[in-house]
């Protein structure tokens, strides 16, 4: 059974209370004992790896030197009847019996070790599957855990502050009300700022002389004396 | 990376923060360390943040089960599962009657990153709420 159905399992009989955990601190445990013991597993294939394909390397050099040998012993061989020295070509003869012989334990000895090299491979490839797929499903019961146990620790937070989440709704308007009180603000004192640069120009207008001027006491004397003449 | 480092950066950005957002942080202590992230005024729907051995959880809660008009549950539902890939960095998920959006962060993130998703989970989070108000009573 894989580790969501176990979740699952533990969500749907009720297992979501405040507090209580998803998964018993004692499965987690047995997981750590699994990827540890998978973990020794995998180093001492790796090692045992390393070996077998040393001496794989080894037997196949011994392989090549005895047919080298042997190339070399039957062309000895061949020389000895070409000088009809019939007792020395025996002699070689049986020397290269002797080194047939070693070659096909040689040989022998190399293709055991390529196959035990293949099983290894093999091995260690489907423990680093099995490693990997053990801290997939610690992380996701770790998880799981941690969550339960946050949410816990947030309920617990706001029950003893008093507050509350508000609904969604609520705080969705409480924060649009405000973000439309920034935006109000910000153009309000756009505005602001837009008028107090007409004033400045109105006044440099003022000083030059130029569009409507302010009536000064001089002005308002000249007037009255005009109504008067 | 624990909450502590994550507190003391979200504090200490004033006005350094590239999101424009500004962030007030409160660790609440329990069985697993929580941080309380409140996006200054949005502080009705804060973020939290827990940290696990591989990654940064950062979590919101949207609404409750009792806040689900339930003759329209699975029509929210099927809306919920069409927005998931289209909202950026964040899924919705459910905690025992809760209703949430969430962003998941490898543990190696950059501060930078952290702050991108906290800022992007809570627009996302007014969004969401914006959109499948309908669904609620």
């Amino acid at each position: 059974m894989g580790i969501l159905n176990k979740i699952l399992t533990a969500f749907r009989g009720g297992a979501t209370e405040v507090g209580q955990s998803i998964v018993d601190a004692n499965s987690t445990r047995i997981f750590e004992q699994e990827i540890r013991d998978a973990e020794k597993h995998l180093t001492k294939a790796k090692r045992e790896l390393t070996d077998v394909m040393a001496k794989e390397m080894q037997a196949n050099r011994e392989v090549d030197r005895l047919k080298r040998s042997i190339a070399e012993h039957e062309g000895y061989v061949t020389q000895a009847l070409e000088k009809e020295n019939e007792a020395l070509a025996i002699e070689i003869a049986e020397k290269i019996a002797q080194l047939d012989q070693e070659l096909s334990e040689q040989q022998a000895a190399n293709d055991s070790f390529s196959s035990h090299a293949v099983r290894l491979k093999d091995l260690v490839k489907k423990t680093e599957r099995q490693l990997s797929d053990y801290q997939r499903q610690l992380s996701m019961v770790k998880t799981t855990e941690s969550v339960q146990k946050a949410t816990a620790t947030i309920t617990d937070s706001f029950a003893s502050s008093n507050s509350k989440l508000l609904n969604a709704k609520d705080s969705l308007e409480r924060i649009k009300a405000r973000q439309q009180q920034f935006d109000d603000r910000l153009k309000a004192s756009e505005t602001l700022a837009e008028e107090n640069s007409d004033k400045s120009l109105h006044a440099k207008l003022a000083e030059a002389g130029i569009g409507e001027q302010k009536s000064s006491a001089n002005a308002v004397l000249d007037r009255i004396k005009a109504r008067k003449g | 990376m624990n909450i502590h480092t994550i507190a003391n950066h979200l504090n200490g950005l004033c006005d350094k923060s590239r999101t424009g957002f500004q962030f007030d942080c409160y660790p609440i202590d329990g069985d697993v360390e929580v941080l309380q992230v409140n996006v200054v005024s949005r502080e009705e729907i804060p973020v939290f943040v827990s940290v696990t051995d591989n990654q940064i959880l950062c979590i919101s809660y949207l609404w409750g089960e009792d806040e689900v008009n339930q003759a329209r549950r699975a029509e929210m539902f099927e809306t919920m599962l069409e927005l998931n890939i289209p909202m950026p960095l964040s899924s919705f998920a459910k905690i025992d009657d809760k209703y949430v959006v969430y962003g998941a962060l490898s543990v190696e993130s950059s501060m930078e990153e952290i702050e991108q998703e906290l800022a992007v989970l809570s627009d996302n989070c007014l969004e969401v709420i914006d959109e499948l108000s309908e669904f609620l009573n």
